[in-house]
């Protein structure tokens, strides 16, 4: 198939009967600014390793948030923690420290 | 009493042996865990002339405390009084004792209880000693006066705050300024019944009395024993093992010897070289602005030293390195709160596949530009190196035009070893496949990163050293009007890497440059150091607005910076337009 750069997503439906909220919770304890965010993206858009390919930062925490959480460790080591996102977030939320606890949470509750 | 032993010599005497032969143990057993490099620069200078500076710094730093009195007179003195006035109490004993012998054997501990042991002394060198004697007991216990005061007034010897001690050091202090004030009153007890004391301790003594002396004379004399002996037994568990460890740890520095990424014998050495006095407290942002008082070295050192927990500690910290600049003793406490930080399990491998197919350039004969993940968020400075470039007829290549690998330096900061190691190898491969022989790089965190932790074999500058070299070569020319200007000195370009007269020299081409309350070594970090990820931004603004009142009180047209991220920090905060040193030169080109 032709590449377009884009695709068309796969349908997915999530259980919310099934999530674990105490996650997000947990999550949102330690990083106190990520309630704040509003998904605009804008971390995603300045993001360096996120103009190198598949990396999206907002897909990630946006699936955590959703209890997603297959796959999102490995994908998550792939951040520099440049900081960027950090910077330009409208709403302030701390993303470089919401990333190393992420990491942090996904690698303990395997 | 001519005999040459008494009981009350004992926890003296204990005391020292317990104290030499705990020290000798600890320091074995650290040296043992210096990694094969500090072992090889060891073997390789220990026999060499390193000795005699290294001699030299332990008399300035171990007796004088030069760096101290450089950071506060008054806090100099009291250190220096204790620390140099009991040397020389011991060494000045010690000679009076050989002296009085002349060559005859005497037991070790008799200098130090030489007033009760030889009382029947009188002759004209007798008096003179006895009178330096006291005199040297006079100026540590004005030494001793100030700490206690200090204790209670910290405001009193310039220090806004003093470290909180735990009970053990609490206790051990007692004991240490009790020591002095003993043997006052002791050789005073002695110098009423025999007539051997100087000016201080026979005038005191006559107060005493000789009926009142004989009675309080020998538990004068064994509650000082028991003082001293308390705390030499004490001193190699305490904050007091600075006294030799800071000896010890000028010689290993002399020899080459650096913190390495993970902990050695020579950190263990570096923790226990800190004296706690508290100075790394007095400047610390987060204590001043955000009143956050667990986290200053002095209390990360003393809890990695007693091994308590101390992940809070660790992660705090801006790593402006303020602290480390005012430190007295040196201590890489920057360093040594990587070491903490490192991530272990959470530090993978292979992470950044994506970058492997990022092409270099055949840039011989050009610079390599590299601008850094923050200069994109600051196009400004970018645009403005490039017209830089181009005026003075500079062919470059910008690595990091379109994608940006990451110097690395971030990760680092947050214990991510490996990782950041992966960025440096590909980008060390870029670099030298580009045969490129100078590496400009604006952002000042990359260039720490360039400059240290890269080992590249190319000439790696600031923006601002290679407009300063353009300036003296006359390539750039620039107009000059009576802007007033501040300049900020960012904590990695400054404190990091020791750039400080470039910026300036380029500014001072333009404008006027101003005086400000804070800079150089003490300027204030703007707040976003990548070094900390715990901070919410409200706090951040705090660190930021005190660092902007700094430049603001000078009331300047502009506030000039050299760093896209402290650029970032200020900007849109203050009614003075923010400007990177580049831009600047580009809107004032002639």
């Amino acid at each position: 198939m032709a590449d377009f750069g884009f695709s068309i997503s796969k349908p997915q439906s999530i259980d919310t009967n099934d999530m674990d909220v105490g996650r997000l919770q947990a999550l949102e304890a330690k990083v106190p600014s990520f309630k704040r965010c509003i998904n605009c993206g804008a971390c995603t858009a300045t993001c360096s390793a996120g103009q190198f390919g598949s990396f999206n930062i907002r897909r990630i925490h946006n699936l955590y948030r959703w209890d997603q959480r297959k796959g999102l460790e490995k994908e998550l080591q792939q951040c520099m923690l440049c900081g960027k996102c950090t910077l330009v977030c409208p709403r302030g939320v701390n993303l470089r420290y919401l990333i190393i606890r992420l990491r942090k949470a996904l690698a303990d509750n395997k | 009493m001519s005999s040459n032993f008494h009981p009350f010599v004992l926890p003296f005497t204990i005391g020292t042996l317990a104290l030499f032969s705990v020290l000798i143990l600890k320091y074995n057993k650290w040296i043992g865990k210096f990694d094969r490099q500090q072992k090889k620069l060891i073997r390789r200078n220990l026999f060499t002339g390193k000795l005699i500076p290294a001699v030299w710094e332990m008399i300035n730093e171990g007796l004088f405390h030069k760096k101290v009195s450089r950071y506060n007179r008054r806090l100099g003195y009291m250190h220096r009084s204790i620390a140099l006035g009991w040397f020389l109490l011991i060494s000045v004993g010690f000679v009076e004792t050989v002296f009085h012998f002349q060559g005859r054997g005497h037991a070790p501990w008799i200098g130090v209880f030489f007033r009760f042991f030889v009382r029947d002394n009188q002759t004209l060198s007798a008096w003179i000693f006895a009178q330096i004697m006291d005199l040297l007991l006079l100026y540590i216990l004005s030494g001793v006066t100030m700490a206690v005061f200090k204790s209670i007034f910290s405001k009193t010897v310039g220090m806004r705050k003093t470290t909180r001690l735990k009970l053990f050091d609490t206790s051990l202090r007692y004991s240490l300024w009790s020591i002095f004030p003993l043997r006052l009153l002791s050789e005073s007890a002695t110098a009423a019944l025999a007539d051997n004391g100087g000016f201080l301790t026979q005038s005191l003594g006559n107060l005493m009395g000789e009926r009142f002396a004989g009675v309080v004379e020998l538990p004068l004399w064994t509650l000082y024993s028991i003082a001293l002996g308390l705390f030499l037994c004490l001193l190699p568990f305490s904050r007091f093992s600075h006294i030799f460890t800071e000896l010890m740890l000028i010689y290993f520095r002399k020899m080459g010897l650096r913190e390495r990424e993970k902990p050695t014998g020579f950190t263990r050495f570096e923790l226990s070289a800190c004296s706690r006095c508290g100075i790394c407290i007095d400047n610390c942002p987060l204590d001043s602005e955000l009143n956050i008082t667990d986290i200053q070295p002095v209390y990360l050192i003393r809890d990695i030293r007693n091994r308590m927990p101390h992940r809070t500690a660790t992660e705090n910290c801006l790593m402006c390195n303020r602290c480390e600049s005012d430190c007295p003793v040196g201590i890489q406490i920057s360093e040594i709160r990587r070491q903490e930080r490192d991530k272990k399990k959470l530090d993978t491998h292979d992470n950044y596949g994506y970058i492997e197919d990022v092409q270099s350039f055949n840039a011989i004969g050009r610079v390599i530009y590299f601008g850094g993940c923050m200069s994109h968020l600051t196009p400004g400075i970018t645009e403005s190196m490039k017209k830089i470039f181009d005026t003075v007829g500079q062919k470059y290549w910008m690595m990091d035009e379109e994608r940006t690998i990451c110097c690395g330096r971030p990760l680092l900061q947050q214990g991510f070893f490996n990782q950041a190691a992966e960025l440096r190898r590909k980008n060390t491969q870029l670099i030298m496949e580009s045969r490129s022989k100078t590496l400009v790089t604006s952002c000042p965190i990359c260039y720490q990163s360039f400059r240290k932790e890269y080992n590249l074999p190319i000439k790696v500058v600031h923006h601002t050293e290679y407009i300063a070299t353009m300036l003296r070569l006359g390539k750039l020319r620039l107009n000059r009007s009576e802007l007033r200007l501040a300049y900020h000195d960012p904590c990695e370009l400054g404190r990091g890497c020791g750039i400080y007269d470039e910026p300036r020299e380029v500014l001072s081409a333009l404008g006027q440059l101003l005086k400000l309350e804070q800079e150089y070594k003490n300027s204030l970090c703007c707040g976003y150091n990548l070094g900390n990820t715990v901070l919410e931004l409200d706090q951040q603004l705090k660190v930021r607005d005190a660092s902007l009142r700094n430049l603001t009180d000078a009331h300047p047209d502009f506030i000039a910076t050299a760093c896209p991220l402290c650029k970032k920090a200020f900007q849109h905060s203050t009614t003075q337009p923010i400007k990177d040193v580049a831009e600047l030169v580009v809107e004032n080109l002639r």
